[in-house]
């Protein structure tokens, strides 16, 4: 990985809150990251933590009403993608980020063959004429290790499995050559065999083509596997960041450890009783001014309730965001906690 | 959690040649034209008070064989004795006085709870059914469940969609338990639930077998959780059962190629073991069960296939007391010397069949 480059992307302090009827939830609060030219940064938390919408605000793909993106800056291509209009937005989505959704069934159009929905970028975006395109189209869909690709053009999504659709999936979002690919649980309802194929995929086209890509995903042993850097997402907040062997090493939030203990081996003496974080997410209605986590943390404390815990810088390009030092095992004194 | 002796064991459930085929319709006269094979010809055994994990892929027949079982199904064939009584032969009405015994927890703990019901109302709904119990008793066994399985008092007049996907499950295992089962099918039990949330329901139902000594047959496709709760293990593929073994001779020694792929394909949280790791990884999907190869039905995906496994079906054989498997490689090993790279193997089973001896 790169270090020091310039970001291909930079977002700094974004927010994005829903109005429901019971009033705001606050789904993305202040998160902040960049993405290196070539780096695979995977991103981690629960169901509801925020790790779609913050993606889907930076795209500009929320309907608004209801969410609303109330701060914050994307820097990408040295401009600013939350203050350009929607034309040169669609652009950016088409060429410059391609992104894959989890669910391949509901992202593919079912009434389209395979072959329009990976010409009609290619023609749109790039200007291709239809046997251009159509070539391009065999040969994204041969990157992606289908079989008799020009045959299968014709063939609608329904005619290939959940695997092959996956694969179909990230085609159409590489079909322009972006310089960052976004997947958002894009093995989450696959089986293992065939997740360990995407996986190895994954692996193998960011060495051929060396784009960033951001991986999503609720399973540590997936990050483990294939990104550079994580980053933890708990309660619309980014709780703990760093270079994926460091934060594993050394994880230094409370809920990163916890999850961590909570997963069953594979190797080694099985444990006697499974650990558990004990109680439920937080429901986000309120504007956050405790740490979210609070509820759940064995270690919480007077101050987490009265100061939501800001990233703190704990060397070796690792951030926590919280008030309890994991190097003693005691609330951060008071002189770390002004710093 | 300790692997006991199996002979010292009582059998409660057993299952011979259990097959389940969904008819395939067409034609205008909807005449039948194939089968789904989704559970084609399975035998194991459950130990009283022992979790048996069942594995495999999406569609491989896990659902349907524990539907089976409990016949929620009619089976096409086989038999299915739990406590000694063939249960896929009994009327009906015999058939409805064992129902309190068996019991099912669904992977949806969503879909699976009735919204318009109180929890209270679907706790105790087997009580109405099964039991002639006036209401201050049945409610009194209502707050006894809700206790055991960890929810408040409180929340029993409250409808399911007030409640977290962790809560609903808990609402779905103390509906099965409300009748003192015996043997519970617990079908993707944590599926649908947050990691976090996982290991609460996992140490719950740990409890509850504990406390009152049941037997559960745990399906799932999550195989370090399975390899935490259960006692022995089946890996299923396309319909039939390929490998069964203790938990700690499966994970550590499979003898099929499958369970040896599955195994490494599932992702490891730590990343300098699974930067060093071999993985296998599978070419192709999983064939339909409408339609399955022929000879061994792994053949088309199998790293180890051998002529043999293209024309006749691996008969399954206890290769070490208690480790069954069905693939030509241990039941031929001969055929399997010669067609060449499966020395290892072979080695493999000579020191595993010491080991034990
Ligand atoms: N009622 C039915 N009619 C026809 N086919 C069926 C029926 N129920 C299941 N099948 C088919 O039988 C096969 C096995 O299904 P089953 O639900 O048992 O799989 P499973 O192993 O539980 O999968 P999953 O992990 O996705 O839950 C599949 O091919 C499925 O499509
Ligand atoms: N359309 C919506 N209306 C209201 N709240 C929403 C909407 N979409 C998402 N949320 C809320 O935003 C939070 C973050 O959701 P999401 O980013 O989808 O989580 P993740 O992808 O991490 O599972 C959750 O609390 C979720 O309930
Ligand atoms: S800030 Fe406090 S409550 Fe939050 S994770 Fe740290 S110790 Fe726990
Ligand atoms: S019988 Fe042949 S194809 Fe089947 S698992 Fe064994 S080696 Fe592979
Ligand atoms: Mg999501
Ligand atoms: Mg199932």
């Amino acid at each position: 990985m790169p270090d020091g480059a310039t970001p291909v992307l930079d977002v700094k302090n974004l927010k994005t809150v829903f109005a429901t009827r019971s009033g705001e939830v606050h789904a993305v609060n202040s998160v902040s990251f960049d993405l290196r030219p070539g780096e695979l940064l995977g991103v981690v938390g629960e169901s509801g933590s925020g790790k779609s919408v913050t993606m889907m605000s930076l795209l500009g793909l929320l309907p608004s009403p209801p969410a609303e993106v109330r701060s914050g800056t994307v820097m990408l291509g040295g401009r600013d993608i939350l203050k350009i209009g929607a034309e040169e937005l669609r652009n950016v989505r088409g060429r410059e980020v391609g992104f894959v959704f989890q669910d391949p069934m509901t992202s593919l159009n079912p009434v389209f063959t395979v072959g329009f929905q990976l010409c009609e970028p290619l023609r749109k975006h790039l200007g291709m004429s239809k046997a251009q395109a159509r070539n391009r189209a065999v040969e994204l869909l041969e990157l992606v290790g289908i079989p008799d690709a020009r045959r299968r053009l014709g063939d609608y999504p329904h005619q290939f499995s959940g695997g092959m659709r996956q694969r179909v999936m990230i085609a159409i979002a590489l079909a322009c050559d972006p310089k960052v690919l976004i997947a958002d649980e894009p093995t989450t309802a696959l089986d293992v065999t065939i997740q360990a194929q995407i996986l190895e995929l994954v692996k193998e086209l960011r060495q051929k083509l060396g784009m960033a890509i951001i991986w999503i995903t609720h399973d540590l042993g997936v990050i483990a596997g294939i990104a550079d850097r994580v980053m933890v997402m708990y309660g619309g907040q980014v709780a703990e960041h760093g270079p994926v062997r460091e934060v594993f090493a050394n994880p230094a939030h409370p809920y990163t450890r916890a999850l961590l203990q909570t997963m069953p081996k594979m190797h080694g003496a099985r444990d006697a009783k499974l650990r558990v974080i004990e109680g439920q997410p937080p429901m986000l209605t309120r504007h956050p001014t405790a740490c979210p986590f609070m509820a759940r943390c064995a270690h919480a404390f007077d101050r987490c309730g009265r100061e939501n815990p800001a990233r703190r810088d704990i060397g070796h390009a690792h951030d926590v965001a919280c008030h309890w030092d994991h190097t003693t095992a005691a609330p951060l004194t008071a002189a770390e906690a002004s710093a | 959690m300790t692997e006991t002796p199996m002979t010292d064991r009582r059998k409660l459930v057993e299952v011979r040649d259990l097959k389940m085929h969904f008819p395939i319709l067409g034609g205008i006269l909807r005449r039948q034209v194939g089968a789904v094979k989704a559970v084609d010809g399975i035998s194991f055994d459950i130990f009283e008070g022992e979790t048996l994990g069942v594995v495999g892929e999406s569609g491989c027949g896990k659902s349907t064989a524990g539907r089976a079982v409990l016949r929620l199904y009619e089976a096409t064939a086989g038999s299915i004795r739990i406590d000694g009584e063939d249960i896929a032969t009994l009327p009906a009405e015999v058939l409805r006085k064992k129902r309190p015994a068996m019991q099912m927890v669904f992977q949806d703990p969503q879909a699976s709870l009735n919204p318009r019901m109180t929890v209270a109302g679907i706790i105790g709904e087997p009580l109405d059914e099964h039991t002639n119990w006036d209401r201050k008793k049945k409610l009194a066994r209502i707050y006894e469940l809700m206790d055991a399985v960890g929810l408040n008092r409180d929340f029993a007049n409250r409808y399911p969609h007030a409640f977290s996907g962790g809560q609903r499950q808990r609402i779905g295992i103390a509906r099965a338990l409300a009748l003192n089962p015996r043997f519970i099918v617990c079908d993707e039990p944590i599926a649908a639930l947050d990691v976090s949330i996982q290991a609460q329901v996992v140490n719950l139902l740990e409890e509850l077998q504990d406390q009152f000594g049941l037997t559960y047959m745990f399906i799932s496709h999550d195989l370090s959780m399975v390899r935490h709760i259960a006692d022995r293990v089946a890996v299923m593929y396309l319909g039939k059962i390929v490998e069964l073994a203790p938990v700690s001779r499966l994970y550590d020694h499979p003898l099929h190629p499958y369970t040896e792929a599955l195994l490494s394909a599932v992702p490891e949280p730590d990343p300098s073991l699974e930067r060093r790791k071999d993985r296998i990884v599978l070419k192709g999907d999983v064939p339909s069960p409408a339609n399955p190869p022929k000879g061994c039905n792994f053949c088309t995906r199998c790293p180890k296939v051998m002529d043999i496994c293209r024309e006749q079906e691996p008969e399954t054989v206890e290769a070490v007391p208690g480790h069954f498997v069905a693939c030509h490689l241990i039941s031929h090993p001969q055929t399997a010397g010669r067609t060449g790279g499966t020395e290892a193997e072979h080695n493999q089973m000579k020191t595993q069949q010491g080991e034990v001896a």
